[in-house]
């Protein structure tokens, strides 16, 4: 049986997909079912004086929900610091502070306008900037959710040398909306006999069941959890709705019926999780011919209000803020703070967009200094096998990142067009044209021990129809979970694709996988699935209803045979480290990540002098990912992935006003249409990766590293103008002109 | 969504008759409902009495007569982008109506809507400007019509009166070999709501300019007419008298959407760089 | 107040007693049950309530329901006949027009329409028509591929 794994099967998912019958949370409707809306405090900080109920509505028939509901008033994640409910005091805008329910959905919004939070306002931190600075203490002792250190070396004497030029710069990212086209949604039914259970949006059942365990006080076994057709998801639906499932669970609970509670756009933008805002100061010191001798690096990004998944944040962003590069001496202090705004989540890269940007515009910045081509700094600073990175990971794998950025500069004929451009440009014009580039790395898998501590399980059984079926809690929310599972199961067990089916994500029927995160599903889950088939098919040899060599239609029969004759027939496999990684997370040093993909990224891009426009006009990325395993479904990714990066670094902003999403609808926060993305050329190398299922590595987030310092880069080179932060929006474009000017 | 029908009144109208006595009433017009509708999703439409004119096919009209292009109110985007005699001759005003939302926003969305809106950042107000248009205001007391640089009083401010409804836009046709310079400048290519919008229409004689009107969106309160600016280009003045003049003219803010600054940094861009198509010389 | 409002859905008649201003939208999905027309931002902005009226795509949130009285309504329900999908649609499945889904019924009838105007469209006539319909996962790659080969699909004979 041929494997199908390196081809574009046809997607499990797709079907249902195209005809419109596919069904998300909002398409469906229980008996009973009524619907709750959440009151949102409107401030950033304050005690809570007084709620008032206003006139006009009929109270008695809506169910209300506060804190003094809650059995155990927090959204469990990593340290519990989050109240489902604000009780007393209030630390960011749109915090929730009352649940509503009510059969009339428009009864139910008049009901939500018509009450009133009184609040006594206490002095805010808006601003990671001010919160570094310690304007006002929000949260612990010193507003910092955590701080990492990374030592490699000895960073002060290589900065003191007398053979070094030091280059110093200051970076900054803003926030940024996933904007999911499918808003958050969750629908929960609390029956006292069998408990809860909530269907909806989400990335990670077993996130949201951890959340409701502890906040309703119940065993596993009463907490269910299924995920549902999920429109879109990289990251927002990560952690952020274990609070939207409480929130309906609670409604439910005390109203004994069935809740479904949609958050409308503008909700959904102002009060759920966006990226981590950023600011990383560089000071490297580099030799005249362009021997990278020091980073001394300085990461923060601002956590919001509540610490949620901000730790996790800058680890990854920590460790991937030195790069792809050979550097002896690096220092890198990262730190998460608190400011009260609403608290920032996983997005899509989770740190490494942010820390990689600052890196990779620095280069281009270090290169103009020495007067060196940005491709040649690079080249002389790559790692190579048996380097070590700056957690002191020994470099295991062959990479050629050399190689890759040879092909990547022939694949964009860059040297013909920089040239070409440079002569265009020179002619004036009321368009620059310019060339720039990106090199990076991104880990697979959770950090450190993070895989470890999750000890993922994944199950696969053979059914009594004679079919296999895949139990895992990854999701499907537009990768294709599904579909690249069903393949290496089928693969492992020689069976066809068309006979492997992956349950839906229900806490009652599948072991924990893990998250949906940090670009693991593919390879940490996926060689669980690989495991698992492989066992199953060692069951049925060694039972010796099944007997090599065989063909599909032979060991689907074995399957229901023993089923049918010993009763169920399921194997599992969990995560085990590989002996040969190491990792403390006290000295933070070690294997951060089994392994990492590698890229370069090359951006064309045209600035419009008349509007001050920056259009990326033609994309290339190239990247080593291990195997692909789908080619289709990677190379959407990929697409994808770009295109969001396209979009943070040049549209979208969030504007802020007093800690709050002012800009709160899509009409004012502009993400890329059909018409604003380039032509985007994917090119992918394959070099197996042991760990991961027929060699592969992660994919998820690395394209959202290379856009955004690419395409500054980019700018660079057309403009003169070395921009230090994003969104680079064509105001700030202007203003960097003027500045230029003079 | 937010809004809640059942607070508000919907009444039909086949003709215009019948609109205007709903006008007349305190109802007023919804056609395409591209704005109307946002703020009833939002929570946030006050008015309760809407009168339904998308069937008063008189207002759907659009008549190519000797002089003068009439096109009835309910004339959409799509409408205008497909008539071929519009859009040959009236090229600004087709730039903008491919220029305003996407396909579906065009399919629904009206001229007269636009006009009532009156937001100082629509699309279509500034060609419509740029081309000399009048409006035929309809009422219960009969018609009248007025140059349409003179209808915007203030932000979403009209002479309209209580009960009067825009009814039809004449545009005159002009000499064919006139210039047409239409940009609208926004955070993204499609789909995107203007941050400065620029329309300016050029009759040439000899090496001159004999005539010109240039129009703004998203520079003031309403969509304007740069008169200043336009007499100085017929003087023969140089660019940066007329520059001046513009700046003069124009009172951009920061908003949500982007800043003075930048607004009028750009209204002087585009007006330099239609003078570089109209007066090659400058 | 609640009135009859007379529509024709995917080819069938049928007249939901439905207040004239409630939107296009929340009686397709919730007084007909097609719920494969989707809500993404109930401000004509991502294109994911998409339908066809008498052929023509409009955002289903902003058309009160008493203006489509008497008129043709298509939803991605009534695009495939029986287990036959439309061209567009099985394009969209061969080359990874969809990924997530959410936006694919509205990106899918803006398709269909393009391709009802002009049967041999240009890349920037396909960016175009296209614009409307926000996408979040694909980066938008896939799914002019997807169009592109459903023409190809039409004109070889080998779609509805």
């Amino acid at each position: 049986m041929a494997s199908s794994i390196g081809t574009s099967v046809p997607r499990k998912e797709a079907r249902a997909k195209v005809t419109g019958r596919a069904r998300y949370v909002d398409d469906v409707v229980l008996p009973g079912m009524i619907h709750g809306v959440t009151v949102r405090s409107a401030c950033p900080r304050g005690r809570i004086r007084a709620v008032h109920y206003g006139d006009g509505i009929p109270w008695d028939e809506v169910t209300v929900v506060t804190a003094r509901d809650i059995p155990h008033n927090v959204v469990a994640l990593i340290n519990d610091d989050q109240p489902a409910l604000a009780d007393g005091v209030i630390n960011h805008p749109e915090e929730p502070v009352v649940l509503l329910a009510h059969p009339n959905r428009a009864l139910l919004e008049k009901a939500r306008a018509a009450v009133r939070i009184e609040v006594d306002p206490l002095p805010a931190v808006l601003t990671l900037e001010d919160s570094l600075a310690g304007r006002a203490v929000v949260w612990g002792t010193d507003n910092v959710f955590k701080e990492y250190w990374v030592r490699k070396g000895d960073v002060d004497a290589a900065l003191a040398r007398g053979d070094v030029l030091v280059v110093e710069g200051r970076y900054a990212t803003g926030a940024q909306e996933q904007l999911y086209i499918e808003p958050n949604g969750m629908i929960a039914v609390v029956k006292p006999e069998e408990g809860i259970t909530v269907w909806g949006s989400m990335q990670c059942p077993y996130y949201i069941q951890k959340a409701l365990i502890k906040a309703f006080d119940e065993p596993a076994e009463r907490c269910r959890v299924v995920q549902m057709e999920t429109g879109g998801g990289f990251g927002g639906k990560e952690e952020y709705p274990s609070i939207l499932a409480l929130h309906a669970a609670l409604l439910a609970s005390k109203s004994g019926r069935p809740v479904k509670m949609i958050y409308d756009r503008a909700e959904d933008m102002a009060a759920t999780t966006k990226r981590h805002p950023s600011r990383t100061l560089h000071r490297t010191a580099v030799t005249r011919e362009g021997k990278l001798v020091a980073l001394d690096i300085d990461f923060a990004i601002d956590g919001g209000a509540y610490s949620t998944l901000s730790q996790v944040v800058l680890s990854r962003g920590c460790i991937h803020a030195a790069g792809p590069y050979d550097v002896e001496n690096v220092r890198i202090r990262a730190r998460a703070v608190a400011t009260n705004t609403p608290p920032h989540g996983a997005f899509r890269g989770f740190g490494a967009p942010q820390s990689l940007f600052a890196l990779e515009r620095h280069l281009d910045v270090i290169a103009r200094q020495l007067g060196l081509p940005p491709e040649e700094l690079r080249r002389r600073n790559f790692v190579r096998k048996g380097h070590t990175l700056a957690t002191g990971q020994v470099v295991r794998e062959d990479v050629d990142m050399s190689g890759l950025l040879e092909r990547a500069l022939k694949a964009s004929d860059w040297k013909a067009r920089r040239e070409r451009f440079a002569e265009e440009n020179a002619r004036g014009g009321p368009v620059r044209r310019g060339m720039g580039l990106a090199t990076f790395l991104h880990g697979t898998g959770f950090t450190g021990s993070g895989e470890k501590h999750l000890a993922s399980v994944v199950g696969v059984e053979g059914t009594v129809d004679g079919r296999v079926r895949v139990l895992a809690a990854s999701t499907e929310i537009g990768q294709g979970t599904s579909t690249i599972f069903a393949q290496i199961a089928a693969d492992a067990l020689g069976v066809g694709y068309d006979d492997v089916d992956v349950a839906t994500p229900d806490t009652r029927d599948v072991p924990n996988s893990g998250p949906t995160v940090a670009s693991r599903t593919c390879t940490i889950v996926g060689k669980l699935v690989q495991q698992a088939a492989l066992s199953l098919k060692a069951q049925l040899l060694a039972d010796g209803v099944l007997v090599e060599p065989y063909d599909p239609a032979q060991l689907r029969s074995a399957c229901a045979r023993y089923v049918r004759e010993r009763g169920a027939l399921r194997a599992t496999a969990e995560y085990a480290q590989p002996r040969d990684l190491a990792w403390d997370d006290a000295s933070f040093r070690g294997d951060a990540y089994g392994a990492y993909s590698w890229a370069v990224y090359v951006a064309q891009v045209a600035v419009d002098a008349t509007t001050y426009e920056a259009r990326v006009e033609d994309f290339w990325a190239l990247q080593e990912v291990g195997k692909v395993i789908h080619p289709l479904l990677a190379a959407g990714q990929i697409e994808g992935g770009v295109a969001q990066g396209i979009g943070w670094t040049l549209f979208e902003s969030v504007a802020w006003k007093d800690g709050r999403m002012i800009n709160d609808r899509m009409t004012d926060y502009v993400v890329p249409t059909s018409a604003d993305v380039p032509p985007i050329h994917v090119l992918f190398e394959e070099h197996p990766y042991e760990g991961g299922p027929a060699g592969a590595k992660g994919i998820g987030e690395l394209p959202m590293d290379g856009p955004a310092p690419a395409i500054l880069n980019a700018i660079l080179d057309a403009t003169g103008l070395s921009l230090e932060r994003i969104p680079a929006t064509p105001e700030a474009v202007f203003e960097a002109m003027e500045r230029a000017r003079g | 969504m937010r809004g809640d029908p059942e607070d508000f009144e919907l009444v039909t109208a086949r003709t215009l008759e019948e609109a205007c006595d709903r006008v007349a009433q305190g109802y007023r017009p919804l056609a395409g409902g591209t704005d109307v509708m946002v703020l009833l999703s939002a929570g946030k439409l006050a008015h309760r009495k809407w009168v339904d004119v998308s069937r008063v096919d008189q207002l759907r009209l659009v008549h190519a007569g000797e002089r003068t292009f009439e096109m009835g109110a309910l004339t959409t985007y799509t409408a205008v982008r497909r008539h071929p005699l519009l859009s040959r001759e009236l090229p600004m005003l087709a730039q903008a109506a491919a220029e305003t939302g996407g396909v579906a926003i065009q399919n629904r969305g009206t001229l007269g809507g636009n006009i009532g809106n009156a937001s100082p950042a629509a699309d279509s107000l500034p060609a419509l400007l740029a081309y000399g248009a009048e409006l035929v205001l309809a009422s219960r007391r009969g018609e009248r019509t007025v140059p349409y640089a003179d209808y915007h009083t203030g932000y979403k401010q009209t002479v309209a009166a209580a009960d009067e409804l825009v009814a039809r836009i004449l545009v005159p046709r002009g000499d064919p070999a006139r210039v047409h310079y239409y940009r609208k400048v926004g955070p993204r290519r499609a789909q995107a709501i203007s941050k400065v919008c620029f329309a300016a229409c050029a009759e040439r004689e000899g090496g001159r300019v004999r005539e010109v009107r240039i129009a703004l969106g998203g520079v003031a309160p309403v969509p304007l007419r740069a008169l200043e600016a336009e007499r100085a280009i017929v003087a023969g003045e140089p660019a940066e008298e007329v520059s001046a003049a513009l700046g003069r003219a124009i009172a951009p803010i920061d908003d949500v959407r982007s800043t003075a600054a930048y607004r009028r940094r750009v209204a002087d861009n585009l007006l330099r760089d239609f003078l570089r198509h109209v007066v090659p010389a400058s | 107040m609640a009135e009859p409002v007379e529509l024709r859905v995917n080819g069938v008649a049928c007249a939901p007693c439905v207040h004239p201003m409630r939107r296009l939208l929340d009686v397709l999905r919730e007084d007909l049950a097609l719920t494969g027309t989707k809500e993404g931002c109930g401000e004509g902005e991502c294109g994911a309530c998409a339908v066809l009226v008498d052929g023509l795509l409009v955002d289903s949130c902003l058309v009160p329901v008493a203006q489509v009285r008497g008129r043709e309504i298509t939803t991605i329900e009534g695009l495939a006949s029986g287990p036959t999908l439309a061209g567009i649609q099985q394009a969209f499945i061969d080359h990874g027009g969809a990924q997530c889904g959410i936006c694919t019924p509205g990106m899918i009838l803006a398709a269909r329409e393009l391709l009802e105007r002009v049967p041999v469209p240009g890349e920037a006539d396909i960016r175009e028509a296209l614009a409307g319909n926000i996408c979040r996962c694909t980066g938008y790659v896939r799914i002019f591929e997807s169009v592109v080969r459903a023409i190809e699909l039409e004109r070889s004979g080998r779609a509805r």
